[in-house]
């Protein structure tokens, strides 16, 4: 197991390293000058220059990305146009927003991760329950419910269902206050309030997909062998389906919750769009409108760490659920 | 690793719940006249179509025929498998004298794994593949033992583990089925079928996923549990070598009837049903002349949906005359003690083929 674990740390390591040099060439593989967008007005060549000098564009390619790294992992030096000395992680200097990218990270990332960590819990708990009671009750009314509401979630638009939540509970019931983020360690009534119904929209879209995925996965799993053996022990329903059949029947929706959260955390634009929240998917955006190539690079570098993070987890996941996973 | 206060080896604390019929002429198994019917979208199939039988303690009934001919069937129905949304049980399945049609789910599953267990085909697939081999055993132990701790549940698996004859048990405990080889796996799978000490195994096609080599084995384990405890053990296969190895009482089934029924003796030395005579005849001989051709039954099992008329298995059989194609043959006897057998083909003629070799046999 823990050799299971250092390999896959390995890799994953490796990836990361590829995400930043990939990364880091987006600086000059993009057409447009990185420098102008970083001097908006009152260019002239001069100024030009000492921002290319400040940003230390004339050095070598290599030295460049390890000034970057360097800065991730202990901080540096970035000179008094740039804010001046900045601590790790950092990220570089955003001409944009006239703040280090890190502290426009620590602003937006906790709005994202408030959004998606409960809608991810909701979402997973709401598919995976109405899959397997759908399978366990195949052809019933509630299965066909079932079907019909994960139909629902699959073909409808976020900002559709958002806007439809928003109209209902926010601006005609009055229930809900408008959208909003407040730290958790202010008011967690208010922040749960406020993110209600990102989570709702969320929930309901993505859990069709896990009621689907785990409705035929189950139905798989209970005409497997064991399953009747499990029977034959005298063992419960409950213990038959709860334990036997969903243990196994669960690894392909693990698969594609790794996927699914990891890549909502690096961002959830429509959602944060739909309901007016401004998290890393926004920052993103709004990052790559205005050529603001420092942040554009650590938002991608953050949502690379966060799927990579999440397929690290769900190769965890795998090993501790299947034993024979162990031994690859 | 055993803690001090782990159960004893032998029979657990909740014996069988039935005490020993006395006497011994009340047999633990008894199925008389059982029906299994699925209703499907094409019609309804009758996978079981009033088949009887007893089996007492201590003694095997082979059950042979092709597939499809309703043997799986009738096992799981003896083990109250069969969903009821989608399968009818009618007739009587008499366990230890209780009366298992009808009763309610929860009171049959008390007796399945403890009164009555099943042995399955492919042990690979039939236990878990992300749970320990012990841990299954333990769990079968345990389900029908709640006051069992969990190290009490531990011993006694490791302990049956020891008993089927899984070298270092207490290792292989923690192992996982993927981690076994195919007859250690058809071991453990024997270990759990036997840890609660049930009166009547139900093996399905046991040894068919083994090599032959551990076929033998694995037979002779059970054979040798089966002195040891008088177990009452139904022996589903398609292998006639196997019944003749290990079986007391032969049935024969075809498309969801008994054809034949009686002693091994009666059944493979002097079978009286023409399928029977097609079985027996389609069974390599070491015997025999090597270069005589295997004489394969001619055609395919009848679908169950649609059955032909009178005998079902007159289309594939050359003694057929115009009786077996109007009317349903009835279990009779035939000749020697408790030997039956479901044919329109007259006593006589029948005894005269007797006597002829299998290929060679022809009315006149």
């Amino acid at each position: 197991m823990a050799r299971f674990l250092v390999k896959r740390l390995f890799s994953a390591a490796l990836t990361l390293f590829a995400v930043s040099v990939l990364s880091f060439l987006m600086f000059f593989a993009l057409p447009r000058d990185p420098v102008t967008g970083m001097c908006p007005k009152n260019c002239n060549p001069e100024r030009l220059e000492r921002v290319r000098q400040e940003l230390g564009l004339r050095d070598p390619l290599i030295s460049q990305y390890a000034g970057y790294m360097k800065g991730i992992v202990t901080g540096r030096d970035l000179g008094s146009a740039q804010g001046g000395r900045c601590d790790a992680p950092c990220l570089g200097w955003s001409y944009v927003s006239n703040e280090a990218v890190s502290d426009t990270i620590a602003r937006v990332l906790p709005v994202t991760l408030s959004i998606v960590v409960p809608a991810a819990v909701l979402w997973l708990l709401l598919g995976v329950g109405l899959g397997m009671v759908s399978a366990l009750r195949r052809g019933t009314w509630l299965d066909r419910a079932a079907i019909g509401f994960s139909l629902a979630g699959a073909s409808l638009q976020l900002y559709f269902v958002g806007a439809v939540l928003l109209l209902v509970f926010v601006y005609t019931l009055h229930w809900l206050p408008v959208p909003s983020y407040t730290p958790l360690s202010d008011d967690p009534l208010r922040w749960a309030g406020g993110l209600v119904l990102a989570w709702l929209a969320l929930a309901f879209l993505f859990s069709a997909i896990y009621a689907r995925l785990s409705r035929a996965q189950m139905l798989e799993t209970l005409s497997e062998d064991f399953v009747r053996t499990a029977r034959a022990k005298g063992l419960s329903r409950r213990t038959v389906y709860g334990r036997h059949a969903l243990r196994a029947a669960i690894t392909p929706v693990v698969t594609i919750a790794g996927l699914d959260v990891g890549g909502a955390l690096g961002g959830t634009v429509i959602t944060e769009t739909t309901f007016g929240l401004g998290g890393m998917g926004r920052t993103a955006v709004d990052a790559v409108r205005a050529g603001d190539l420092p942040t554009i690079m650590a938002t991608v570098l953050i949502a690379a760490v966060f799927v990579v993070l999440a397929n690290v987890l769900v190769d965890l996941l795998y090993a501790a659920i299947d034993p024979r996973v162990r031994l690859r | 690793m055993d803690s001090p206060q782990a159960a004893p080896p032998g029979p657990p604390d909740a014996g069988p719940a039935v005490p020993e019929p006395r006497g011994g002429d009340d047999p633990y198994l008894r199925v008389d006249d059982l029906r299994v019917r699925f209703d499907t979208a094409d019609g309804v199939v009758r996978a079981v179509d009033g088949v009887s039988f007893t089996v007492p303690r201590g003694r095997t009934l082979g059950v042979v025929g092709e597939s499809g001919s309703g043997k799986s069937v009738t096992a799981l129905a003896v083990l109250g498998l069969h969903d009821p949304r989608r399968g009818t049980v009618t007739g009587t399945i008499s366990v230890g004298g209780r009366q298992l049609v009808g009763l309610p789910e929860d009171r049959v599953r008390r007796l399945r794994g403890r009164d009555v267990a099943m042995i399955f085909q492919d042990p690979l697939s039939a236990l878990h593949p992300y749970y320990s081999v012990g841990r299954q055993i333990a769990e079968a132990y345990r389900v029908h033992h709640p006051r069992a701790g969990r190290r009490a549940a531990r011993a006694r698996a490791v302990d049956m583990l020891d008993r089927v004859g899984i070298p270092q048990p207490a290792r292989r405990y923690d192992q996982y089925p993927h981690e076994f080889s195919g007859g250690m796996r058809q071991r453990a799978m024997i270990a759990m079928a036997l840890v609660n000490d049930p009166a009547l195994v139900i093996a399905d096609e046991p040894t068919t996923a083994l090599d032959v080599t551990v076929q033998a084995q694995i037979l002779d384990l059970l054979a040798d549990l089966q002195a040891e405890f008088r177990t009452a053990i139904v022996l589903i296969t398609h292998d006639l070598g196997v019944v003749a190895q290990v079986a007391d009482d032969v049935l024969v089934m075809y498309a969801g009837r008994v054809v034949e029924r009686g002693s091994v003796t009666q059944v493979l030395r002097r079978p009286q049903h023409p399928y029977t005579w097609g079985l027996l005849s389609s069974v390599p001989s070491l015997h025999g002349d090597p270069d005589a051709d295997l004489v394969p039954i001619p055609g395919n099992p009848p679908s169950l949906i649609d059955l032909p008329a009178g005998c079902a298995f007159h289309p594939r059989c050359r003694y057929a005359g115009d009786r077996s194609r109007a009317e349903v043959p009835q279990l009779v006897p035939a000749g020697a003690d408790g030997h039956l057998v479901a044919c329109h083909l007259p006593t006589d003629d029948r005894a005269r083929l007797a006597t002829v070799p299998l290929g060679e046999r022809r009315l006149p």
